[in-house]
């Protein structure tokens, strides 16, 4: 049996399921359970402070930028043809020197005094800013991690374009925080309906070959978001479909789009039901015949896919293998997966169960922390309030910046990927800076090992950072310690 | 890693051939190779580039010759002439027009292309995809160790390539590296590095509390070491591994490290976004950008490894191919045979290795997918086998498990 009074296995359970301890959190290591089930609340989890509403009028407002480019460009071009061009130059080589997009040669006048970013970065970096406050402001940050846990099961790449760019957050913002512990199936549709991820995933331009739209145009499916909903999101690969259900499925969601700017279906850059790109007909997926109409089937589907046995199995193992160990105890998979299936995929159950395993608790500390984790727990025991750059610097240097993996697939979770030779150096160059810059604002970093790692510091630990030649090194050193590293 | 095995007992080449093979007469084919790299000859280089998104095999080295080409790819199509003519190989394929240092390395003799050819894999899952052709396992789910690592790990230790490891680049190597064998890592510097003390601080601290780190720490501190006496430091930014810049760097890098006389004869490395669902574009566009890019890395190798370009083969992978067809949006979703390429001075080039399918719907894979004809393992089993002579059976029980029925193919390597 776990003993829950063993300071160690709390200060352990803090750092496993949450973000880290913030100096003057000692007190938090007496009710540790009671803290961390305390963030498991029906409205899911906090929400960013952020200046913009949702997808819908970033979408918009995004579709007015790309329009004011096409105007600048197309001013530009009339004013060269007629030997001038001095006047319209500077919006039109904005977008090149800004552009997320790579392979995008710098313009000639790229060395000029930065202008404010397009509208899409300037969006992202607001975003990310909020959401890593928010995990700064957490308590023990627990829904933060799960936060980032199905945001990156669910995740979508800002590397895609503008749009990404543009909507990562708000996909985080309204699809993942407030379902992170209502249904699974909830939250399967509020992502495979976000116009991120339509986007993302490119099913806005797939069309149903026996729609209207397909038969008109000749054009048809696309059906990479149907296989990675099932891949990715649901069954798992092995969790028993076939080419042909992919095919079924991609059909089954054909007309799930954007509006576009025209607004004809809605307001512009919203989720719509197209009716003329779907497919019309009946459609088999694996085994069910689905005969609903329009939007309908697609719930239906992704309800069922949601429901699967398989899916519980899949989103169990991940959830072990992310918060536990590499290669987690089958009995704990098995105890987490047996609770996604009782409970019909109530992932505030899921959460809670996890929390409250023994096999969770006891677990020794194997895994190191992912970029994202080692940073946001780093500002918070050095007590920092980061700007973007030093958000997005350290995070691109580390392979893990926010919302742009370079698959749909997410970043990775072993240590396999994060403990590499090249991995440790680059997040010992990331300390060594954080150290640098934090070294004014903290007192005493040997009292600071007692504040962030209380009990779990080892006596060498506690001698490296006594002994270090400077107070920016004994920062460093106890951000590098492997106590710091591990959960 | 040991820097130094010269008191080990080293073991010919052609002993370890005998010792290695299961029947003596497989062992004896093999002897004449075994005596010609026992004289020193060659001290081989291998560069694997593994392109990550399902390279479209049909549009970089399109079958022109092929009638039923022009339909299947409409859109994209790429034509034999006109002003983004495609490059001209054996008559009947051509090769991408952002390809000009591959078509002259072609030319040379210094490039071989392989087609219609895919793993033994045939779902079309990315990843599983991915780890398949980097496990060099039958099949998904086997992740522990790449097939370079095992193959480091089968030499006998001494050997310049055992002695020197093998690298993975990027902050998260190629799974094809990993495994229990030494491995150094590189990425392209983008931080101001930490100061030496700090890390040798941190090294005597995982030397009593973390060995797992302390190992990771001592090869990253090993590279390092490695590429400060290859020259100057490299600047810092720049694209990443789906740009044209990033590739530049990137194989910059590897070059600079795999060059050194005292560095790794093997390395891997990923060039990403290669997954052209929608508007992958023809001559230009999206997929011509990537193309340009490890065209221009190709060059880059070229340059950077000069001195043993003679001895060096760099083999380009990917996952699986696309569609034949041009899907709803003009781009090609998940398919199964493609293209790899086998360029260096070591390479027995200007061919085409195929035993070409066919595209009607029914020669299709499917019909849907450009069908596989050649098996990926067994190019990159003759390649290692004649650089770094390798036995047979240990390719096919310990580089790739279960393949003892196909054979090394034959005449890769000059």
């Amino acid at each position: 049996m776990a003993d829950w009074s063993d300071p160690r296995l709390k200060m352990l359970a803090l750092q496993r399921f949450g973000l880290g301890l913030k100096p003057g959190q000692g007190g938090a290591i007496a009710d540790v359970r009671e803290r961390l089930l305390g963030e498991i609340r029906s409205d899911g989890a906090a929400q960013p402070r952020v200046s913009f509403s949702g997808a819908a009028p970033i979408g918009r407002a995004l579709y007015a930028f790309e329009d004011g480019e096409r105007a600048a460009r197309e001013a530009k071009r009339v004013a060269t043809q007629q030997g001038g061009g001095r006047q319209a130059m500077g919006q039109g080589v904005q977008v090149a020197a800004a552009s997320p997009m790579p392979g995008q040669p710098q313009g000639p006048m790229a060395k000029q005094p930065a202008p404010e970013p397009p509208f899409p970065a300037k969006v992202y970096r607001e975003e990310a800013v909020a959401r890593v406050q928010g995990a700064l402001e957490a308590e023990t940050g627990f829904a933060e991690r799960l936060v980032q846990f199905w945001s990156n099961h669910f995740c979508v790449s800002v590397a895609k374009g503008n749009f990404v760019r543009a909507m990562a957050g708000a996909f985080e913002r309204e699809a993942i925080r407030p379902n992170i512990f209502g249904r699974f199936e909830d939250l399967l549709i509020a992502v495979e309906s976000h116009p991120a991820m339509l986007n993302f995933l490119d099913n806005q331009l797939s069309i149903g070959p026996d729609s209207r739209a397909g038969k008109r145009r000749g054009r048809g499916l696309n059906e990479n978001l149907a296989r990675e909903i099932m891949e990715l999101h649901t069954l798992g690969v092995s969790g028993g479909y076939t080419q042909a259900d992919v095919t079924s499925l991609a059909r089954i969601i054909t007309g799930w789009t954007v509006v576009g700017r025209d607004a004809r279906l809605g307001f512009p850059g919203s989720f719509a039901f197209n009716p003329g790109l779907h497919d019309p007909g009946g459609q088999r997926l694996l085994g069910k015949v689905y005969r609903q109409e329009g939007k309908e089937m697609g719930m239906a589907a992704l309800a069922d896919l949601a429901r699967h046995p398989s899916t519980a199995s899949f989103i169990a193992r991940k959830l072990a293998r992310h918060f536990v160990a590499d290669d987690p105890p089958q009995a704990l998979a098995a105890e987490l997966a047996r609770s996604f299936r009782e409970t019909g995929g109530d992932l505030a159950a899921l959460s809670r169960t996890l929390v409250t395993s023994e096999l969770a608790a006891t677990a020794p500390a194997t895994k190191l922390r992912t970029p994202q984790e080692f940073l946001v727990a780093s500002f918070r025991a050095l007590g920092r309030k980061p700007d973007f750059g030093q958000v997005a610097g350290p995070l691109g240097v580390m392979g893990q910046p926010l919302w742009q993996p370079s698959g749909p697939d997410g970043y990775p979770d072993t240590n396999a990927a994060w403990a590499t030779p090249e991995g440790i150096k680059t997040r010992i160059d990331v300390a060594a800076q954080l150290g640098r810059q934090a070294a004014g604002a903290v007192a005493d970093p040997r009292a600071l090992v007692e504040e962030v790692l209380g009990p779990l510091a080892s006596a060498q630990t506690r001698q490296a950072v006594a002994r270090a030649e400077s107070k920016p090194q004994a920062l460093a050193l106890l951000l590098m310690s492997p106590e710091f590293q591990r959960r | 890693m040991a820097a130094d095995d010269d008191d080990c007992e080293r073991m010919t080449p052609s002993r370890r051939a005998v010792l290695g093979a299961a029947s003596a007469l497989f062992a004896w084919s093999y002897m004449p190779k075994f005596a010609h790299a026992a004289a020193g000859s060659r001290d081989s280089r291998f560069l694997l580039v593994v392109l990550r998104g399902a390279l479209d095999g049909l549009s970089a080295v399109p079958p022109l010759g092929d009638p039923g080409y022009a339909d299947l790819r409409e859109g994209i199509a790429l034509a034999k002439d006109g002003p983004e003519a495609a490059l001209p190989l054996d008559g009947f394929f051509y090769l991408h027009p952002a390809m000009p240092n591959l078509a002259r390395l072609y030319a040379g003799g210094q490039a071989a292309i392989v087609h219609a050819s895919a793993t033994g894999y045939r779902e079309r899952s990315h990843f599983d995809g991915q780890d398949v052709l980097e496990s060099g396992q039958g099949g998904p789910g086997k992740t522990e160790s790449g097939w370079l690592n095992r193959l480091i790990a089968s030499l006998p230790a001494g050997e310049a390539v055992s002695r020197h490891g093998a690298l993975g680049v990027g902050v998260v190597p190629p799974l094809v590296v990993r495994g229990a064998a030494p491995v150094l890592g590189w990425a392209p510097p983008r931080m101001a590095r930490a100061g030496a003390d700090l890390v040798q601080r941190l090294g005597d601290l995982y030397g009593e509390r973390d060995p797992a780190l302390a190992l990771v720490l001592k090869r990253a501190i090993e590279t390092e070491l490695i590429a400060s006496r290859q020259g100057a430091e490299q600047p810092r930014g720049g694209g990443g591994p789906d740009s044209a810049e990033g590739m530049k760097r990137i194989a910059e890098g590897a070059a600079r490290l795999v060059g050194a006389e005292d560095g790794p004869r093997i390395a891997a490395l990923a060039f990403e976004g290669w997954d052209t669902h929608a508007n992958e574009g023809g001559a230009k566009g999206r997929l011509a950008t990537l193309l340009g890019g490890l065209d221009g890395a190709l060059a880059t190798f070229e340059n950077g490894l000069k001195p043993v370009w003679k001895d060096t083969v760099v083999m380009v992978v990917t996952e699986f191919g696309r569609t034949a067809r041009v899907n709803g949006t003009v781009g090609t979703d998940h398919g199964t045979g493609t293209v790899a390429f086998l360029v260096g001075g070591a390479v027995r080039g200007k061919r085409m290795i195929v035993d070409w399918p066919g595209l009607k719907p029914e020669q299709l894979h499917e019909q849907r997918d450009l069908k596989p004809t050649t098996d990926i393992r067994a190019v990159a089993k003759g390649v290692v086998a004649d650089l770094f002579g390798l036995s047979g059976p240990v390719l096919a029980e310990k580089v790739f498990p279960g393949t003892g029925g196909l054979a090394p193919m034959q005449g890769l390597v000059v």
